[in-house]
């Protein structure tokens, strides 16, 4: 297409391609490859939030796992209270206040975090969040009444008026329609001033510093964004999946995250889709040869590590395009 | 609202001893490969997994707990000087980003490896029957026997350590090698071995741990994934890269960790409803040690005892 | 004349090591103010301080009367005060206008704004080709700044510099690194600076600052040991001795 840059076709094609093909397998009688995309769409929202951090920010959130859980239990919580009783004032299977807590909450624990976190940097910065991810981990695991590490069933979905999320193919056009628009969002910022100031902190901190930029300030509320975000997707995997658990805060899928951001290129906007994408396939293809596939996995990470540099978006194009 | 039970203040200390001395050996790893090597194992906990199998298969092999982990201590220095010339070599001038994720990738590859030889079940480790009864310290206060074996170890490790790093001439290479790296270059010193030397007693000080737990935990894949970040609570409390600062570290997360597990619904109660008290107490002492660690970064960004940065 | 900067017994020690050791400064409105002094005496550390990326142990500063000896980094730009580094200090990754741009945004109100592209804020795009113009950069705007030559990144922070509106530069050694042609550029540039913004230069190349400096003070292991006029200063047997003469 003329006038379009190699990302930008790359992203509307991945995009189109997870628009039409899922719905059309699941009506031909194929809801498997709907389940595995929408799980795919909802990392693809979750690595976007943070590639806005990595990629854009130059801050390596080795604990976002915890946004997830939080949105997520954002909607169990108050769907347990709302059928086996107790806490009232939560009690409900509303979507706009479980969605909404889901947000909320989780941009609250990203900016208390944060202002902590935000203090300190390199190796430290990793451990930290990693460690404040690990202890909304133990947080989860033990509360007895919500499942402690059994996880807890999510009894029905979040109730919204008009759109009836039980039905696959709505719950994934939500989703579908929710990824466009955090690309978007992402997209946007990282454009705006905002998002300059952002970019130049990560490229030279000491020099945007001397321009007057209170950096610290900035990437506080870099942080909080991608906190609710990452909320707002866990929200949607409590619906997509009736089954919620502490494992979701597993450091091992921050981890994964960030391999997903880093595999799929993390300077562009639809490279951390494209990195969900080659993960989940990757899982998927390997679970089916063997179930000790974490061995060859651990490996191409190894290799990527030590190999591939830019990722898949790098391989796409040749140098840095306007993202 | 009762009396303080002493007896189980006593023993709860012991135990809170018990944990940080543990933690010590595991954070003593960490902080020694990171200060000199200046390089970040995710890895170290499965060193630390390591260590307990092949601690377990060896028990069942010759038939004693004590010979086997005299045994099991030179293998994983093996696998430790093992992982250091594969992976970590490779990985020595990425930045630490790459660091991390190579040695995210390691602990799956090692997962696997473990799961494949030892099976998916954990292993039970057998304890000699002189080490699996109960002692009577106090009037009132019985511990196994085997935690105060533990505590012995973990001791006389710590001050082995502390010997090794401040009265050898290994110990000064290391503090040199902490602090000044090209120096130690410039000396004709070869940092190769050296790197591979502190790389291989770090592991072995992961693996130890792991063989002193099994017994009461079973050695199990994955044991090691909870207790890295809690070794890294441990020194980022104490400072990255120092010794000291991992000792004083790990001893305050042990027993805030057991002590506030064990005492805090009881805190609660001189101040809440019962019910609260039962409610907020599990959560919080689950949380405990990172509000702690939070509260320490709030005032003191880089650790109780940093090492000093030439 | 006024001082606008007004150091008084400042003071930073490093585990026992005292780098600045009772600094007494005074810089004039419009002057040209030089330190100099041999290597290790501590002038990179004195910017730093004086900037406020560094936190002092004792002593004040104050800027155009204002005590802002514990003010943060980050609010001296807005009071007024700018400076450029040792080792060349941009945003690599981004195209040299963009880094003269977000000099521009800085003055241009708050950036916590989300919505519009930067880059198509005409205002702050035309202000920042401007400075670029003045220092000879303009051709140049739309390269990546990792493409361009040492010379060129030092009058990228010239511009930036000027971009910043501030009314006071503190130089690091913006001629380190440069050839005889180059470093003339800059002297040049810094000479029709001269009177309109009020400078605190600190360089090694002697020839430039007895071309540029209303005034010299001598830094010698922390502390300033002579101030005065280059006439004066050449004449100083103490500078002489400690400085001048090992050359």
């Amino acid at each position: 297409m003329i006038g379009l840059s190699k990302s930008s076709f790359a992203t509307l094609i991945v995009l189109a391609l997870l628009l039409i093909v899922p719905p059309v397998l699941f009506w031909t009688g194929n809801a498997f490859y709907l389940d595995l995309a929408m799980r795919l769409v909802i990392l693809g929202i979750v690595a976007t939030s943070l590639n806005l951090l990595l990629g854009y920010g130059g801050l390596v959130s080795f604990g976002h796992a915890v946004f997830i859980g939080i949105g997520a239990y954002a909607v169990g919580i108050p769907t347990y209270h709302y059928f086996y009783g107790g806490a009232e004032a939560i009690a409900t299977t509303n979507g706009f206040f479980q969605f909404g807590t889901a947000i909320l909450v989780s941009a609250l624990f990203a900016v208390l975090t944060g202002l902590i976190v935000l203090r300190t940097k390199g190796v430290y910065f990793i451990m930290i969040t990693m460690a404040f991810a690990q202890m909304i981990y133990y947080l989860f695991v033990s509360i007895e009444e919500y499942g402690a590490d059994d996880g807890l069933v999510i009894e029905v979905r979040s109730e919204f008026p008009l759109i009836n999320l039980d039905d696959p193919i709505t719950l994934y056009m939500v989703c579908w329609v929710s990824l466009v628009l955090v690309m978007l969002l992402v997209r946007t910022i990282i454009h705006s001033r905002f998002g300059m100031v952002l970019q130049g902190a990560k490229g030279n901190n000491e020099r945007m510093v001397t321009l007057g930029y209170n950096t610290y300030l900035y990437r506080l509320v870099a942080y909080g964004i991608a906190g609710a975000i990452g909320g707002y997707a866990g929200a949607l995997y409590a619906n997509f999946s009736s089954f919620i658990s502490p494992e979701m805060i597993n450091w091992h899928v921050s981890g994964e995250l960030i391999f997903m951001v880093v595999l799929g290129g993390s300077g562009t906007t639809v490279g951390p889709l494209l990195g969900a994408t080659a993960f989940i396939l990757l899982e998927e293809f390997l679970g089916r040869l063997t179930i000790y596939w974490h061995l060859p996995f651990g490996l191409i990470l190894i290799g990527i590590v030590l190999f591939a540099r830019g990722g898949l978006m790098g391989l796409l194009m040749s140098r840095k395009d306007d993202k | 609202m009762g009396h303080l039970d002493y007896a189980l203040l006593f023993i709860q200390t012991l135990n809170g001893l018990q944990l940080g001395l543990l933690l010590f050996l595991v954070a003593s790893g960490l902080t020694l490969v990171f200060g000199i090597l200046d390089f970040v194992n995710l890895a170290h906990g499965s060193l630390y997994m390591l260590g307990a199998f092949v601690c377990a298969s060896l028990t069942f092999l010759v038939g004693n707990f004590l010979i086997a982990i005299l045994l099991a201590l030179p293998i994983t220095a093996l696998i430790g000087y093992g992982v250091e010339r594969t992976i970590a070599r490779a990985l020595y001038t990425r930045d630490h980003l790459d660091q991390v994720l190579g040695t995210f990738g390691l602990i799956l590859v090692l997962d696997t490896l473990a799961h494949l030889i030892w099976g998916p079940a954990g292993i039970a480790i057998p304890l000699p029957a002189w080490l699996d009864g109960q002692i009577e310290l106090l009037p009132g206060v019985v511990i196994p026997v085997f935690r105060v074996l533990i505590i012995v170890i973990g001791l006389l490790t710590a001050l082995g350590l502390m010997w090794l790093v401040n009265f050898t001439r290994l110990g000064m290479l290391i503090r040199a090698g902490a602090s000044n790296r090209t120096m130690v270059a410039a000396l004709g010193i070869d940092i190769q071995t050296l790197f591979a030397l502190v790389f291989a007693l770090g592991a072995t000080l992961a693996g130890l741990a792991g063989m002193l737990v099994a017994p009461i935990t079973e050695a199990s894949i994955g044991m090691g994934n909870n207790v890295i970040i809690t070794a890294f609570v441990v020194i980022i409390v104490g400072g990255i890269g120092s010794m000291k600062g991992a000792f004083v570290g790990a001893m305050l997360i042990g027993l805030i960790d057991t002590l506030g597990r064990s005492f805090i619904d009881d805190a609660f109660k001189l101040f809440m409803e019962a019910e609260a008290a039962e409610s907020a107490g599990p959560a919080v002492s689950a949380m405990l040690i990172y509000i702690i660690m939070a509260g320490v970064l709030a005032f003191r960004p880089q650790g109780l005892f940093p090492p000093k940065v030439r | 004349m006024s001082a606008v900067l007004h150091v008084r017994d400042l003071r930073k020690s490093f585990g026992g090591v005292a780098a600045t050791d009772g600094v007494d400064l005074e810089v004039v409105k419009g002057e040209l103010h030089a330190i100099i002094g041999p290597n290790g005496a501590g002038k990179t550390t004195l910017i730093t301080q004086l900037f406020g990326a560094l936190k002092s142990d004792s002593g004040t500063i104050l800027f155009n009367g204002r005590n802002i000896t514990n003010e943060p980094a980050h609010k001296r730009a807005h009071m007024g005060m700018t400076r450029s580094f040792q080792i060349t200090s941009l945003v690599m990754e981004m195209s040299v206008l963009d880094n003269v741009a977000l000099a521009v945004q800085a003055r241009d109100g708050s950036s916590f704004k989300f919505l519009k592209p930067a880059r198509k804020i005409a205002h702050l795009r035309d202000q920042a080709r401007d400075w670029l113009d003045k220092v000879g950069l303009g051709a140049r705007a739309d390269q990546p700044t990792v493409n361009l030559s040492h010379g060129e990144h030092r009058l990228m922070e010239i511009a930036i510099a000027l971009a910043s509106g501030a009314e006071m530069l503190l130089l690091d050694e913006p001629m380190a690194g440069l050839g005889p042609e180059e470093s003339q550029q800059v002297v040049d540039f810094l000479k029709g600076l001269k009177g309109s913004k009020t400078i605190l230069l600190i360089e090694h190349d002697m020839d430039a600052v007895f071309q540029l400096a209303d005034r010299i003070s001598v830094l010698v292991y922390g502390r300033i040991i002579a101030t005065g006029n280059p006439q004066e200063i050449r004449a100083n047997e103490d500078v002489r001795h400690a400085y001048l003469g090992e050359e």
